[in-house]
C-alpha cells in the first residue's frame, strides 16, 4: 500500500476499497501482497508492460466482483478503459496459461533452465510474477494441478538422499532447501485433501528440520484441512512471498543437474514457483554462516535489497545561540568510535559544523521548527551531558531498579501499569526538570480512554505529549500538561503493539497485528506512510536518530529498515530465530541492536547491511535494549530476570569490513559473547521489561514482580 | 501413527463433541462429529497460538484467560466469559466415569455476607526501588549486616574484615594478638573503619561476656593507635562504646566473681587515650563525656559499679575533671557511700564491698587531684621567682602549669576567696560551667575531712611569707566557714608508710582527729603558702635531712624552708617525715605536712567520723591486699 503514495489513478480506486479489503482477513493479504508487488514496480500508467498490468487489473476486478463491489468494478473499469470482452478473454488467457504451465512441465523446465543460464543472477521467476499474484484463488490453485501427491514422500526422500551424498561444502547450502520444500509440499498435500498423506509426510520429515523452525512446525502440524488454510494468514503469506535462499553457483548447478537427471519436476516446480534462489559466485558458505543468517519466516534477505544507500549519519545539530563549550556533545559521536578520541581532543566547535558524509540532507525529511523551549531543553541536555559519567568496561553504570509489586497479574489495569512504568521513564529522561513536579503532584496518573490494554507508549521529545498504542487498534495522543486525550489515531484495525515518537517530535511510527507499520504526523489523522512487507505482526518500531529511517521488528523474525521519505524497505535483517521484541539504535546511528524471544541480541551494521555480532547469554525473551548515552555500553533486560551489560564499543570495533564480506554479505561470526559480557545482574523474580539510561548514564530498570 | 498424532497435540475426542451436541439437543452422526472435532481442535489451537502473542506483548510468562479472549475477539469469535478469576481453576477428573470438569465450588453467600473477616482486596500496585552501585569490577555492594556505606569494598577487604573480626572475637588468644597488632599497623583498612566501628558498637549485645568486651576494647585500642586511620566522627561512636563499658551496670557484674572492675579501669584508660589523642576530632566531646559521667555519679539509683566507673572515668580524664566534677559532688555523694559502708548487715556485704571499691577509687582520684594541683602550683611558683608576688602569679601559673594533660579549659578565674566548698558541693548536679576553682588548701581541708589520714598526701597549712593579702584571704574564709578561730596551726611530723601497712597507720590516725585540727578548717591556710608546700610534696622523695641545705641553695629548694617560717600570725604547720618503706625501694623517707587547727568547731559533717572509717575498712576485708590490687588496677601511666 506504499504505492498509494504514487497516486496513479487505478490505485486510487483501490484505495477507496481498502477499508472493505481490510475488513476481510484473506482479502487483507491480497491487498498487502498486491501492493508489495506494485510498490516494487510501479505501474506508471500501464505503459511499459500493458500485458501484465491488464492481467493484474483483471484480477482486481475479479476480486471486486466476487465481493459484490460493483461500483468499484465500474469505476475501475472506466478508469482503466477496459472492456468486458477484454477482461474475459484475458481471464481465460491467464487461466489457460497457468494450466499450460502446469501441464507442460518439461517445457517450463527447459525454459527456466535457459533463462537461468542466460541470466543467473536475476532469478528466473520474476517473469512469472504476474501470473501467480493476481488472486488468492489462483495462488491456491497453483497447488491443485500438481502431479501425484503420494509421490511427494518419494521425491523428498530422494532429494534428501542426494543432498546428504554431496560434498560437505555443498551439503550445508543445499540443506537450506529442506525446510521450504517441506512446508510447500505439506501444504500442497493438505490443499489437495490428501490428509493422511500429509500427516504421514509431516511425521516422516518434520524431525529433519532445523530446530529453530519448531514454532512454525507446530503451527503446521495442526493444519490438516484445506479450509484451515484459508484463514491462516501467516501461511498465505508464506505462499505468496518467495522463500529466499542464498546458494553459491556451484551448489546450484549441482542441484539443477540432479533434478534434471531425475526428471524430478515436482520439486523443480516448487522451487521455481515458491522459492527465490539468490545465486552468488564464490565459496559456498559454511553451516554456521548459514545458520546465523537463516531463521526468518521468508528466508534470508535478497542481497540487492540491502544494497540501497542508507544515510545513517546524524543530522547536524541546530545552532544554538547560547554559547556553550560542550555544544557538540552529540555531534562528537557522528564520526563513530574510532575517531572519537581524536574528536575529543580537536576543537570541538569545528566538528559540529561539518556535515557528516553519511548523513542525509538536513531537510530530507521536513522537521518541525525548534521552539524556544526545545532550545532550552537542548541546552539543558548539554549541560547534563557534561556531568555524565563516562562509562567503560571499568566503569559500569549503577542500576536503579523499579519493581512493580502486585502488578504481575493485574491484567485489568495494564494501562495504569504501563503508564506508571513510563512516568518513571519520563522522570528519568529529564532528570532535573520535571521530576520535581511529578513527584510533588502525584507519582502516577491514570489516563482513561483505551478500550484494551496498552502495549506501547512513547513520550514526545519535549515531554509534553504521550503516545499510547492499545489492543483496541487505536493510538492515542495525550497531553501531559492537562492529562487528557488529544487525538485518537485510527488506522490499524488490530492491536497496535508498539509506537514511538521521532527524535524530533511531530512524526511517530506505529506497528501492529495487521503486519504493517505506519508513519503518522501528530496533526494528520491519517498515516503519511504505510510500511508493508512484514509477513507477520510488527512487534516493535524504532526511529533512527536522524529521523529519516524507521526500523521495525516482527514476528516473522526479520528486522526491516524503512525509508521515511519514500516508504521503501531499505534493509532486511534476518538471523533471529524468534519474534523480535526490542530494537535499539546506537547513538551514532551506525548500528542497530535487536533482541528476540530466542534470548539473543544481534548487532547490525546499517551502512553495510550486515550482521556484526551476536550476544548470547539470556535464556529468555529480551524485552528491552538500551545503549548508554555515549554508546559504550549496551544493556539488555530479559524475562529471565537479569540485566546484562555488554561492551558495545568492543563489539563494534571487531567488525570485519573487508570488501568481500561487504560485497557478498557473508559474515563469519565467532562467538565472543563471554568477552563482551561485562556483567549480569539478577533480580529475584522480577522480569526486566524496561531499561533506560538517564542523561547522566544512570541505568534505570523496571519490571513486574512475579510472585510465582 | 495415531500415537504420534496424540503426542503432537491434545485433541478433543469426537465423543465429547457428540455429548456436547446432545446437551443442546442436536444429534450428530459419527462422521460429522469427527470432522467437527478436528475443526474444533484446530480452531482452539489457532486461538491459543494467537493468544500467546497477547501474552508476550503484555510481557508475562503466564497465559491468561483474558489473553485467550482477546485472541477470540481478534478472529471475530465471541469471547468466553466467566473464567476471569485470578486464581488457577483446578481441572479435575472424576474417576468413576471419565468425566473432567472445572471445579467450581458453591459459595454460601449468607456465610460470606455475615463473615466478620472482610476479605482483603487486591493489593495495590506499587513501586519499590532498589539501587545497585557497581564498582569498576562490576561487583555489587554487599547489602547484609553492615551499615550502608557508600564506599564499596573489594573482595580482599571483605575477606580481611571477616578474618580479623573472627580472629579477635574468636577463642585463640594468639590469633587475637596477631589480628590486633595488624589492626594497629595496617595502613590500608580505612575503608573498613565503619565496619569495625559497627562491630565495636556491638558491646551492648555482649555485656554478659567480659572476655568479649575486653576483646572489643582491645580492638578500639588498636584502631586508635593505628597511625593511618583518621577516625573522624567515628570517635563519637567509639567513645560511646567505651563509655558503655565504663558506666553501664554490665550483665557480667551480677556475678561478684567477675572482675568487671578491671574492665572498667581498662575502658577508662582507653577513654582517656581516645580523648587525648583524638579528642580534637569531635567538638564538645569533653563536655559531653563529663556531663554523662556526672549524671551517673549524681544518680543515687545507679549501682555502685556504675559510680565506680564514673569515678575512674573522671580520674582517667585528668585531675581537672576530678576537680570539676567529682570534687564538688563529693560531699553529697559521701553521705550515700557512708550509708553503705556503715551497714554491717550480712545481706549488705556485697554492696559494701563494692562501696569500698568506690571509696578506693575516689581516694585515688582525689589524691591525684591534690598532687597535680600542688604540682601545677609548684611549677608556677618555680617558674616565677623565689619571692612570690601573690595570688596573681598563682592564677597565671595555674594556666601555664597544665602539663599537657588537661584539656584546654577556660582560664580559671582568680583564686577563690569567698566560695565555700561545702556550699558549692551541694549543687553537684549543676553544670560545671559556673564552677570556680577551689583553692588547694580549702580542697585539702575538705578532703581531709572525708578521708582523714588515708590521704597519702600531707600539706602544711601554714601561711608562710605571704604576708597580709593572704592573711586577709584566709581571714575571709574563716569568716565564712566558721567563727575565725585564729588558732595556731601546729606543725607535726609523722611517719606514715604509704600503703604498705594500714595497721600501722591506724593508731596514728586515731589520734589525728582528736588531737589535731580537722582539715576542713585547715583550708583557711592561704594559697600562697600552699604553692610552696605543694612544691615540697613533689620533692618529697628527697630525704628530709638534705632538705635544709638544698632548699636554701635554689629558689625552688627554698620552699621547704620558706614553708616553715617563724609562725607569724598563721596557724602552726606540721611536717611529717616518713621514713617508712615504700615498696622496698626507697627508704629515705617522705615528708608529710599537715596543719591543724587545735579546736575545730564541728561542722555539719564531723570529719572524725570519716577518718574513723579507714581502720574499719582495714579490718573488715583484708584491706592490704585489696588496696594494692585496686591501686594497681587504677594505675594510669600519665
Amino acid at each position: 500500500m506504499a504505492a498509494v503514495q504514487d497516486g496513479s489513478t487505478e490505485l486510487d480506486t483501490e484505495k477507496e476499497t481498502k477499508p472493505e479489503i481490510l475488513s476481510d482477513g484473506s482479502a487483507n493479504i491480497s491487498g498487502n501482497a498486491g501492493s508489495g508487488v506494485l510498490s516494487s514496480s510501479p505501474p506508471a500508467g500501464g505503459a511499459q508492460k500493458p500485458e501484465e498490468d491488464q492481467q493484474t487489473l483483471i484480477a482486481v476486478l475479479q476480486f471486486l466482483r466476487r465481493n459484490k463491489l460493483t461500483e468499484s468494478v465500474d469505476i475501475l473499469k472506466r478508469e482503466a478503459g477496459l472492456s468486458d470482452d477484454q477482461e474475459n478473454s484475458k481471464a481465460t488467457d491467464a487461466g489457460g496459461k497457468t494450466d499450460g504451465d502446469a501441464g507442460d512441465t518439461n517445457a517450463l523446465l527447459s525454459r527456466v533452465s535457459i533463462a537461468s543460464a542466460a541470466a543467473p543472477q536475476s532469478a528466473p521467476l520474476p517473469l512469472k510474477s504476474g501470473d501467480d499474484q493476481p488472486d488468492v484463488r489462483v495462488i491456491l490453485s497453483a497447488y491443485s494441478q500438481q502431479g501425484e501427491p503420494p509421490l511427494y514422500k518419494v521425491y523428498y526422500s530422494d532429494l534428501k538422499k542426494f543432498i546428504e551424498s554431496v560434498l560437505d561444502c555443498h551439503r550445508a547450502e543445499l540443506s537450506q532447501l529442506f525446510y521450504p520444500l517441506f512446508v510447500h509440499m505439506y501444504l500442497e498435500l493438505v490443499y489437495n485433501n490428501n490428509e493422511s498423506e500429509a500427516k504421514a509426510f509431516f511425521d516422516k520429515f518434520s524431525g529433519d528440520q532445523e530446530c529453530y523452525y519448531q514454532d512454525d512446525l507446530r503451527v503446521l502440524c495442526g493444519l490438516t484441512k484445506k479450509e484451515h488454510m484459508k484463514g491462516n494468514e501467516t501461511l498465505l503469506d508464506f505462499r505468496t512471498s518467495r522463500f529466499v535462499l542464498r546458494i553459491s553457483r556451484d551448489s546450484y548447478q549441482l542441484l539443477k543437474r540432479h533434478l534434471q537427471e531425475r526428471q524430478n519436476n515436482q520439486i523443480w516446480t516448487i522451487i521455481q514457483e515458491h522459492l527465490y534462489i539468490d545465486i552468488f559466485d564464490g565459496m559456498p558458505r559454511s553451516k554456521s554462516q548459514i545458520d546465523s543468517m537463516s531463521g526468518s519466516l521468508a528466508g534470508e534477505a535478497k542481497r540487492e535489497v540491502n544494497k540501497v544507500k542508507v544515510y545513517y549519519g546524524l543530522l547536524k545539530e541546530p545552532e544554538i545561540e547560547v554559547p556553550l563549550d560542550d555544544e557538540d556533545e552529540e555531534a562528537e559521536n557522528e564520526e563513530g568510535k574510532p575517531k572519537k578520541k581524536k574528536a575529543k581532543k580537536d576543537s570541538l566547535g569545528s566538528k559540529s559544523k561539518k556535515q557528516d558524509p553519511n548523513a542525509p540532507q538536513q531537510n530530507r525529511i521536513p522537521l518541525p521548527e525548534l521552539k524556544d523551549s526545545d532550545k532550552l531543553d537542548k541546552i539543558m541536555y548539554m549541560k547534563e551531558s557534561t556531568k555524565r559519567i563516562r562509562l567503560s568496561p571499568e566503569n559500569l553504570p549503577s542500576i536503579c531498579f523499579y519493581t512493580f509489586l502486585n502488578a504481575y497479574q493485574a491484567r485489568d489495569t495494564p494501562l495504569n501499569l504501563f503508564l506508571k512504568l513510563n512516568l518513571i521513564d519520563k522522570e528519568s529522561d529529564d532528570v532535573l526538570e520535571r521530576i520535581m513536579d511529578e513527584k510533588t503532584a502525584s507519582e502516577s496518573k491514570v489516563l482513561y480512554g483505551h478500550g484494551g490494554p496498552v502495549y506501547g507508549v512513547s513520550f514526545s521529545p519535549d515531554r509534553n505529549y504521550l503516545l499510547s498504542s492499545s489492543e483496541d487498534g487505536t493510538i492515542r495522543l495525550w497531553s501531559l500538561q492537562t492529562f487528557t486525550c488529544l487525538v485518537g489515531y485510527k488506522g490499524h484495525n488490530y492491536p497496535v503493539w508498539d509506537t514511538q515518537f521521532s527524535p524530533f517530535g511531530y512524526y511517530f511510527v506505529s506497528g501492529g497485528h495487521d503486519r504493517v507499520a505506519r508513519l503518522w504526523a501528530t496533526d494528520h489523522y491519517q498515516p503519511l506512510r504505510i510500511f508493508a512487507g512484514h509477513l507477520a505482526d510488527v512487534t516493535c518500531t524504532r526511529f533512527h536518530p536522524n529521523a529519516n529511517y524507521v526500523a521495525t521488528g516482527s514476528s516473522d523474525r526479520t528486522v526491516r529498515l524503512w525509508d521515511v521519505l519514500n516508504g521503501n524497505c531499505v534493509r532486511i535483517f534476518t538471523g533471529h530465530k524468534g519474534p523480535i521484541h526490542c530494537l535499539a539504535f546506537s547513538p551514532n546511528g551506525k548500528f542497530l541492536a535487536s533482541g528476540a524471544t530466542d534470548g539473543r541480541v544481534l548487532l547490525w551494521d546499517i551502512g553495510h547491511g550486515l550482521m556484526i555480532g551476536e550476544l548470547k547469554g539470556h535464556t529468555d525473551t529480551i524485552y528491552s535494549l538500551r545503549f548508554s548515552r555515549d554508546g559504550e555500553i549496551l544493556a539488555s533486560g530479559s524475562m529471565d530476570n537479569t540485566v546484562r551489560l555488554w561492551d558495545a564499543l568492543k563489539a563494534f570495533d571487531d567488525i570485519e569490513t573487508d570488501d568481500f564480506t561487504a560485497a557478498t554479505g557473508h559474515i563469519h561470526l565467532y562467538d565472543n559473547s563471554q568477552e563482551l559480557l561485562l556483567g549480569s545482574y539478577n533480580s529475584k523474580s522480577t522480569s526486566v521489561v524496561h531499561l533506560h539510561f538517564t542523561r547522566r548514564n544512570l541505568l534505570l530498570a523496571a519490571g513486574m514482580y512475579n510472585s510465582q | 501413527m495415531m500415537e504420534r498424532e496424540e503426542r503432537r497435540f491434545v485433541e478433543v475426542p469426537r465423543e465429547s463433541i457428540k455429548l456436547m451436541a446432545e446437551s443442546i439437543g442436536v444429534e450428530l452422526s459419527e462422521e460429522v462429529a469427527a470432522l467437527l472435532a478436528e475443526d474444533v481442535c484446530y480452531r482452539l489451537r489457532e486461538a491459543t497460538q494467537n493468544s500467546s502473542q497477547f501474552m508476550r506483548h503484555a510481557k508475562r510468562k503466564k497465559l491468561s484467560v483474558e489473553d485467550f479472549n482477546r485472541a477470540l475477539r481478534c478472529s471475530n469469535t465471541e469471547s468466553v466469559c466467566g473464567y476471569g478469576a485470578q486464581d488457577a481453576l483446578p481441572f479435575r477428573p472424576l474417576k468413576e466415569c471419565e468425566l473432567f470438569f472445572v471445579e467450581d465450588r458453591e459459595i454460601n453467600l449468607v456465610e460470606l455476607a455475615l463473615a466478620t473477616n472482610i476479605p482483603k482486596g487486591c493489593a495495590e500496585t506499587m513501586v519499590r526501588v532498589h539501587v545497585s552501585y557497581l564498582d569498576g569490577k562490576g561487583n555489587l555492594e554487599p547489602q547484609a549486616t553492615v551499615p550502608t556505606a557508600v564506599q564499596s569494598l573489594s573482595d580482599d577487604l571483605l575477606k580481611y574484615y571477616q578474618q580479623v573480626t573472627r580472629a579477635i572475637l574468636g577463642e585463640d588468644p594468639h590469633l587475637m594478638k596477631v589480628a590486633l597488632l595488624d589492626l594497629q599497623y595496617n595502613s590500608k583498612i580505612a575503608a573498613l573503619l565503619p565496619y569495625f566501628v559497627y562491630v565495636i558498637s556491638g558491646v551492648k549485645s555482649v555485656s554478659h561476656d567480659l572476655d568479649q568486651l575486653n576483646r572489643l576494647l582491645h580492638m578500639v585500642k588498636s584502631l586508635m593507635q593505628n597511625p593511618y586511620l583518621y577516625l573522624g566522627s567515628y570517635v563519637r561512636s567509639l567513645v560511646s562504646s567505651v563509655m558503655y563499658c565504663i558506666l553501664e551496670p554490665l550483665a557480667a557484674s551480677i556475678n561478684p566473681l567477675n572482675d568487671h572492675w578491671t574492665l572498667r579501669d581498662y575502658a577508662a584508660l582507653l577513654l582517656s587515650h581516645i580523648f587525648w589523642t583524638h579528642g580534637d576530632l569531635v567538638s564538645g566531646l569533653y563536655h559531653q563525656i563529663l556531663l554523662s559521667l556526672q549524671k551517673v555519679l549524681s544518680d543515687p539509683v545507679r549501682p555502685l559499679c556504675s559510680h565506680y566507673g564514673a569515678v575512674v572515668g573522671l580520674h582517667a580524664l585528668g585531675w581537672k575533671a576530678v576537680e570539676r566534677v567529682l570534687y564538688p559532688h563529693l560531699p553529697a555523694y559521701w553521705a550515700n557511700l557512708q550509708a553503705v559502708l556503715d551497714d554491717y548487715s550480712v545481706s549488705n556485704a556485697q554492696v559494701k564491698a563494692d562501696g569500698h571499691k568506690v571509696y578506693g577509687a575516689i581516694l585515688v582520684a582525689v589524691e591525684r587531684l591534690l598532687k597535680m594541683k600542688a604540682h601545677s602550683l609548684t611549677t608556677t611558683a618555680g617558674g616565677g621567682s623565689a619571692t612570690l608576688e601573690g595570688s596573681v602569679a598563682r592564677s597565671v601559673g595555674f594556666r601555664e602549669s597544665s602539663p599537657g594533660l588537661s584539656p584546654p579549659l577556660e582560664p580559671i578565674s582568680e583564686p577563690p576567696l569567698g566560695i565555700a566548698s561545702h556550699l558549692h558541693a551541694g549543687g553537684a548536679g549543676c553544670p560545671w560551667e559556673d564552677w570556680t576553682p577551689v583553692s588547694l588548701p580549702a580542697m585539702y581541708c575538705e578532703l581531709y575531712s572525708f578521708f582523714g589520714d588515708s590521704l597519702a598526701m600531707r600539706f602544711s597549712t601554714d601561711s608562710p611569707q605571704v604576708g597580709i593579702p593572704t592573711a586577709l584571704s584566709c581571714q575571709q574564709i574563716h569568716n565564712r566557714k566558721e567563727p575565725a578561730s585564729g588558732a595556731t596551726n601546729l606543725e607535726s611530723t609523722r611517719k606514715m608508710p604509704q600503703l604498705t601497712a594500714n595497721m600501722n597507720i591506724s593508731p596514728r590516725q586515731d589520734e589525728s582527729p582528736h588531737t589535731e585540727q580537722p582539715p576542713s578548717l585547715a583550708a583557711t591556710a592561704p594559697g600562697r603558702s600552699f604553692a610552696r608546700s605543694s612544691s615540697s610534696s613533689v620533692s618529697r622523695s628527697r630525704s628530709s635531712s638534705s632538705q635544709a641545705g638544698r632548699s636554701s641553695s635554689q629558689s625552688r629548694e627554698v620552699f621547704p624552708k620558706a614553708r616553715f617560717p617563724p609562725p607569724q600570725a598563721g596557724p602552726p604547720a606540721f611536717t611529717f617525715i616518713i621514713g617508712g618503706r615504700q615498696m622496698g625501694r626507697r627508704c629515705q623517707g617522705r615528708r608529710f605536712q599537715t596543719s591543724f587547727i587545735p579546736t575545730p568547731p564541728l561542722t555539719s559533717l564531723p570529719p572524725r567520723v570519716y577518718a574513723h572509717k579507714l581502720p574499719v575498712i582495714g579490718r573488715v576485708s583484708k584491706p592490704v591486699r585489696r588496696w594494692t590490687a585496686s591501686y594497681y588496677s587504677l594505675y594510669l601511666p600519665f
